[in-house]
């Protein structure tokens, strides 16, 4: 590409974040200062009163998770920002948006943990909180892109499924990936395929807030416009309603589940690259990708059949394509910054054991790590 | 007879309150006060967290949202910051607002944001069964504390009017007339109000401490009551166990939602000059 082309931006992974967030129409921010997550609450405090926007600065990450759903619920495309502490704080109000299926994005840069952990080091610590840290049965759509441009691109998709699904999203960064500066495009906004919550074409009268349809996600109405609907963290009926009978509890926990289930081949992706004669296969996330992607292209140099894979969508887990992609594969090698959390996930999927690369000393796992068992 | 049935959602009925339980009245209390306030019900958001009290938007037929424990007031800045034309009230009790949501409650103060607060003070968690809480008198039993709360009880009014509130105010079920239109003083101010409700437990605080009946502790009410303006004139030592009715602190700040939006007039006025 060339280098004078207009819409190149040198940018870190958290600018983007919050540039594609307000590409991708949010409105409304609410935060806490928390490293390494707090440029994306400075850049938005800036940009967003210039868009008539809102951003506030919440007393914990608690309130701030709290005041995304209440903006969400009035129609405003909705974001909070955090690293691992405050998403542990989040945890009860992302199962509350959940189950009132209200559409947020939640933001968590990985730092090392638990804990206080290290608050300026890199980590992949959080991937099964992101998966089930909020108590109860429940899917989680979880994002994890590895580059600057994929924080760009996938910012905008997870707007995207909060929206179409009616359910919080996590971007799960990571440190790197939120500090690194690289060349990014940034599309022209009349390119972005941007989806919006699907609002009902029923009068007050006729709208019934939770109702089923062939879609399994109800028809969206704004607080405010009349409906006059009851929205609760409890057990409900089709109204919205609190209900303990048997049968409404359990089509409710069924459909907040199918839902995702039934579209998880909408919702994963997978990045793969030299796949076509591979022996063994590197499957990293996050800034992991980059270090094995490098390190596949230099064995690969070496005449050595070895091949890439990127889970970009964590959750629902791509177990399926991953396992069709790596049927003849003699080895899969599993790089992360944990001791091992998306590495069973894949066991599983492809019933075999792979190799483990893992670190969690702070530091990123180097190409050399990986190399190193290839 | 007051048409409470034009406000309630009829089919939630029978509530799940106790009898004697002071719910019902001041549920009955906030419609006869958003009846008169002209205010467009469909431009009202009631909003609550979790308790015996947080159960009473369930019941009104208003755009509701029943939170989390504790985190109404959030839940509330959200809405009213996305749209500064609703008119947010919320539903708390002492529980809820006091002690998990103590934070959240002096933040929303301090912003002074454009909520009315109405929290119901029944001095015990009711919903799981009696437990002590903040505002449970020190002496008191409860679950919690079988031998007697030692600890000091918590003056809510005291702490909105010190964090910034514009108009606090204190009633109880017992004064069910003044509440209303202290209810409707408080929806008309600008800004961050709040009334307590002082309101009768007869299942988890009368019975465990020998209090009788909701009829005995509204009886409590009305004979330890004491208007605030008697009290201003009256010597301090005589206010001791008294309750302090009426509007205790009001008064004039910038309210949080029209200084953001002054400031995203600002920034605008900026861009167009430059």
């Amino acid at each position: 590409m060339n280098r004078n082309t207009p819409n190149l931006k040198l940018m870190s992974g958290n600018e983007a974040c919050a540039e594609a967030a307000i590409a991708a129409g949010m409105r409304f921010f609410a935060g806490y200062p928390i490293t390494p997550s707090t440029e994306i609450a400075e850049l938005l405090a800036r940009r967003l009163p210039r868009v008539n926007g809102v951003f506030i600065q919440m007393e914990d990450e608690i309130a701030s998770m709290a005041s995304v759903i209440g903006a969400s619920l009035t129609g405003v495309k909705s974001m909070t920002a955090t690293s691992g502490p405050g998403f542990s704080l989040m945890q009860e109000n992302i199962g509350f948006a959940i189950m009132a299926e209200i559409p947020c994005v939640v933001v968590n840069v990985q730092r090392g943990g638990p804990s206080t952990g290290l608050p300026t080091n890199p980590a992949q610590g959080d991937v099964m909180q992101a998966r089930w840290g909020t108590h109860g049965d429940h899917q989680s759509i979880v994002v994890a892109p590895g580059t600057v441009n994929q924080v760009f691109e996938w910012t905008i998709k997870a707007f995207n499924f909060a929206e179409y699904y009616r359910t919080p999203v996590t971007i799960l960064l990571d440190e790197i990936v939120s500090h690194i500066n690289e060349k990014t495009i940034v599309p022209d906004p009349s390119n972005l395929e941007i989806i919006n919550r699907r609002y009902t074409t029923r009068t007050p009268g006729e709208y019934i807030a939770y109702q089923n349809n062939s879609r399994l996600i109800p028809e969206f109405a704004d607080f405010g416009r009349g409906y006059r609907y009851h929205v609760t963290g409890l057990s409900h009926d089709e109204y919205g309603l609190p209900s303990n009978h048997p049968e409404t509890v359990d089509r409710l926990i069924r459909r907040l589940n199918d839902k995702i289930e039934a579209n998880r081949q909408k919702i994963v992706e997978i990045r793969s690259e030299y796949t076509e004669d591979a022996e063994t296969y590197v499957i990293a996330y996050g800034s992991t990708a980059r270090s094995a992607r490098f390190a596949v292209k230099a064995y690969r140099a070496k005449g050595k059949k070895v091949g890439f894979i990127q889970p970009l969508v964590l959750w629902p887990f791509p177990g399926m394509e991953i396992a069709e992609l790596t049927r003849n594969a003699r080895h899969i090698i599993v790089p992360e910054m944990n001791l091992g959390q998306i590495a069973p996930e894949i066991e599983c999927a492809c019933a075999r054991p792979v190799i483990k690369v893992n670190r969690v000393d702070g530091r990123m796992i180097t190409p050399e790590d990986i190399l190193a068992r290839l | 007879m007051f048409p409470y049935e034009k406000y309630t959602r009829r089919q939630r009925l029978p509530h799940i309150w106790c009898a004697g339980c002071g719910c019902g009245i001041i549920l009955k209390a906030v419609l006869r006060a958003v009846n008169r306030s002209g205010f467009d019900r469909n431009k009202i958001v009631f909003v609550s967290g979790i308790g015996c009290s947080s159960r009473t938007p369930g019941y009104m037929d208003f755009d509701t949202l029943h939170t989390t424990h504790g985190r109404a007031l959030a839940f509330a800045a959200g809405i009213k910051l996305a749209r500064p034309d609703l008119k947010v009230v919320i539903i708390t009790g002492d529980g809820d607002a006091c002690a998990i949501g103590g934070n959240h409650f002096i933040h929303a103060a301090r912003r002074n944001l454009d909520l009315t607060v109405i929290l119901y003070n029944n001095r015990i968690y009711g919903m799981t069964g009696g437990q002590s809480s903040p505002t449970t008198p020190y002496g008191d039993k409860a679950t919690t504390a079988p031998y007697g709360s030692i600890e000091p009880d918590l003056d809510v009014c005291r702490i909105a009017a010190a964090a910034g509130a514009v108009f606090v105010a204190r009633s109880t079920c017992y004064h069910a007339t003044q509440l209303d239109k202290l209810i409707l003083r408080a929806m008309n101010k600008k800004g961050f109000s709040l009334i307590e409700v002082l309101s009768p437990c007869p299942t988890y605080y009368a019975h465990p401490n020998r209090l009788g009946t909701s009829l005995d502790l509204l009886i409590g009410y009305k004979q330890n009551s004491i208007a605030i303006e008697k009290a201003r004139r009256s010597d301090p030592s005589a206010l001791k166990d008294k309750i302090i009715t009426g509007i205790i602190h009001e008064t004039e700040r910038p309210e949080f939602s029209e200084e953001y939006h002054k400031l995203q007039q600002r920034l605008d006025e900026d861009r167009r000059l430059r």
